[in-house]
């Protein structure tokens, strides 16, 4: 019995021997060279809603991609210019993706694209797509509700602008920080000191500053009719130069363009903390009795208002930074908050233009409050596409 | 203490800057001065490099874009305000760039500003998770969570209330306005005590500077 049991064992590992001797190394490549399937239906689309240089490459996944022998790893994209001439790599896609943006293409190039399955070793074979070619669009699709928005919003202001020059008065609520600007010239004034006036630290290609300038021209209009001095630091060069069209204009406008002296207006430098190192010797030096921070501020917001505070100064800022708006609120007299400012310049001047520009953006915001709520009730109702009706695009 | 002379002037130039802390002296005055005209002088060096250089000189004298003389002319026009006879040539190039971005960042503005906020705000208001999480472990801060989207969208509305200008803010309109700046000023507290914690850690790596790399008591 126990010899019989050995012969048989015995027999069993010389199979074993001789399966791991031979078949299994041939059986080993014959695995390398079992190739996973292709990826099926290549075709290609010029990508939607762009400039141009953009193709879109669809494919059906390969039968082994999460499924068969699951070997699939990742895509390998090709791109060449002639169906049967040389093919390049241009980009990859995970296991499971369907489609590939290629964004290096020239328009009216033609495209022919290849998609191979990669299993980290070899790759499928593969079909060619037919002949794409990408271009650019004029009018974005995704982007319809910008385009209403912008419509209904110029819309109300182009209105209610008529409306104004057509003599309908229009009511503008007082903003204490505005009604503060005339006393606070005044006082230094009264006190024989100069007016400092900061305009921020961003360039003219933001709208804080912009709107900055706007209220420089009043500031500096009342300055000049007060013949108080009025001091600008600025942290751009072109900054400085609007900044000293303005003030010269508002000095003109005033009758007193010999009181004008461009070198009041002056650049310190670009560099965020070397500006407040200057505006905050400035004020120590100056000693102003009105300080103006009006504009675009980041980090040094709290530096100057502090040291402003310290030289006992009337202080109004105002800016569209909500992450600066605190330190402001905290260490100035008066703050204008994000729009306040921008409303500022309809509300200095009375202009019946600007007003009727300001009745129309509010109109604009009452178009807003509606959306929100009409659109919250619609979610709560389970009515999501809403939230994609007014989406953006990008 | 430490032998490296670089360490030293920092160390020197820190000291003079944090003076002010004391009263404006002429050591400070020095560091401003110096901290100017670095500052300004290394930012002329890098718009020429970054700036003009690969957005200008580059593309119109070595690849031929001719059509870049128009921002050359534009960027000579701003220079002529050294000379007072052609100086209103200045205004044109200012008028251009005013012009440009206020038309530019009105598409812009109303995109993230307006109507991407109002795509964000619109949330369910009965948040089931939440109020489920509230009844089965009943808590204040669970409380929150569970009003917390009807309080944001409440602090949304009231906000925009708040910067209507056209309309007189009294009765409701003026109550719901009042409840508007009550919300900013609740964020602007909340933003004021994080900001502060962040300018604390400022301070903490300019001592430790000192008594670290100048002095090496620690």
């Amino acid at each position: 019995m126990f010899l019989l049991f050995f012969v048989l064992a015995q027999g069993v590992i010389d199979d074993v021997d001789v399966v791991n001797s031979t078949d299994l190394i041939e059986k080993s490549e014959a695995v390398h060279t079992i190739v996973q399937a292709p990826p099926t239906q290549i075709y290609t689309r010029d990508r939607a809603n762009d400039a141009g240089g953009g193709i879109v490459v669809f494919w059906k996944k390969s039968e082994d991609d999460g499924a068969g022998r699951e070997s699939v790893i990742e895509y390998h994209i090709y791109r060449g210019t002639e169906a049967d001439g040389d093919f390049e790599l241009v980009g990859t896609a995970k296991a499971g993706d369907t489609s590939y943006t290629d964004i290096t293409t020239r328009d009216g190039t033609p495209y022919y694209y290849q998609v191979k399955a990669f299993d980290g070793e070899q790759h499928s074979s593969a079909a060619v797509s037919e002949a794409a070619y990408s271009s650019a669009q004029w009018f974005h699709t995704g982007r319809i509700s910008m385009l209403i928005a912008t419509i209904l919003i110029s819309t109300f202001v182009v209105w209610f602008i008529n409306k104004a020059k057509r003599g309908h008065e229009l009511y503008i609520r007082p903003i204490a920080g505005l009604e503060a600007v005339d006393d606070a010239v005044g006082r230094a004034t009264e006190m024989g000191k100069p007016i400092m006036y900061v305009p921020g630290i961003l360039d003219m290609d933001n709208i804080q500053t912009i709107a900055s300038m706007i209220i420089l021209g009043r500031v500096a209009r009342k300055a000049a009719e007060y013949e108080t001095a009025i001091l600008v630091p600025c942290t751009r060069s072109i900054v400085m130069s609007a900044a000293q069209e303005m003030v010269k204009e508002a000095y003109l406008e005033a009758g007193r363009p010999d009181a004008y002296d461009a070198d009041k207006i002056q650049y310190l430098t670009d560099d965020q903390f070397g500006y407040a190192a200057g505006v905050d010797g400035m004020l120590l030096r100056e000693k102003p009795g009105a300080i103006f921070y009006l504009g675009g501020f980041y980090a040094e917001s709290l530096i100057l208002a502090e040291t402003g505070h310290s030289t006992g100064a009337i202080q109004i800022a105002g800016t569209a930074q909500p992450s600066q708006l605190p330190f402001f609120v905290t260490a100035c007299d008066y703050t204008l908050i994000g729009e306040e400012m921008f409303a500022a310049s309809a509300y200095l001047s009375k202009e019946p233009l600007l007003l009727g520009g300001l009745k129309g953006q509010d109109w604009g915001k009452a178009i807003i409050i509606f959306l929100i709520l009409v659109g919250v009730l619609l979610v709560t109702l389970g009515f999501t596409d809403v939230i994609g009706w007014l989406s953006t695009g990008q | 203490m430490s032998t490296d002379p670089g360490v030293w002037i920092a160390a020197f130039l820190t000291m003079c800057i944090l003076s002010f802390l004391y009263r404006d002296n002429p050591f400070y005055r020095f560091a401003e001065h110096l901290f100017i005209g670095v500052s300004a002088a290394y930012w002329a060096v890098y718009y020429y490099y970054n700036i003009l250089q690969p957005n200008l000189i580059d593309p119109m004298f070595v690849q031929g874009q001719l059509l870049l003389i128009i921002p050359l002319a534009l960027g000579v026009m701003m220079l002529t305000r050294l000379f007072p006879k052609v100086g209103w040539m200045s205004r044109w190039p200012l008028a251009f760039i005013v012009g440009t971005y206020a038309g530019y960042n009105l598409i812009i503005y109303l995109q993230s500003d307006a109507l991407d906020q109002v795509t964000a705000t619109l949330v369910s208001l009965v948040q089931v998770e939440a109020w489920q999480t509230l009844f089965q472990h009943p808590s204040f801060v669970n409380f929150l969570y569970a009003i917390g989207v009807p309080v944001v969208i409440m602090g949304v509305i009231t906000g925009i209330i708040y910067f209507f200008f056209s309309k007189e803010h009294k009765g409701v309109f003026g109550g719901l306005a009042k409840i508007g700046i009550w919300f900013l000023m609740v964020a602007f507290g909340a933003s004021f005590g994080y900001t502060v914690m962040a300018r604390i850690s400022l301070l903490i790596g300019r001592v430790y500077f000192l008594l670290h790399n100048w002095l090496q008591l620690i």
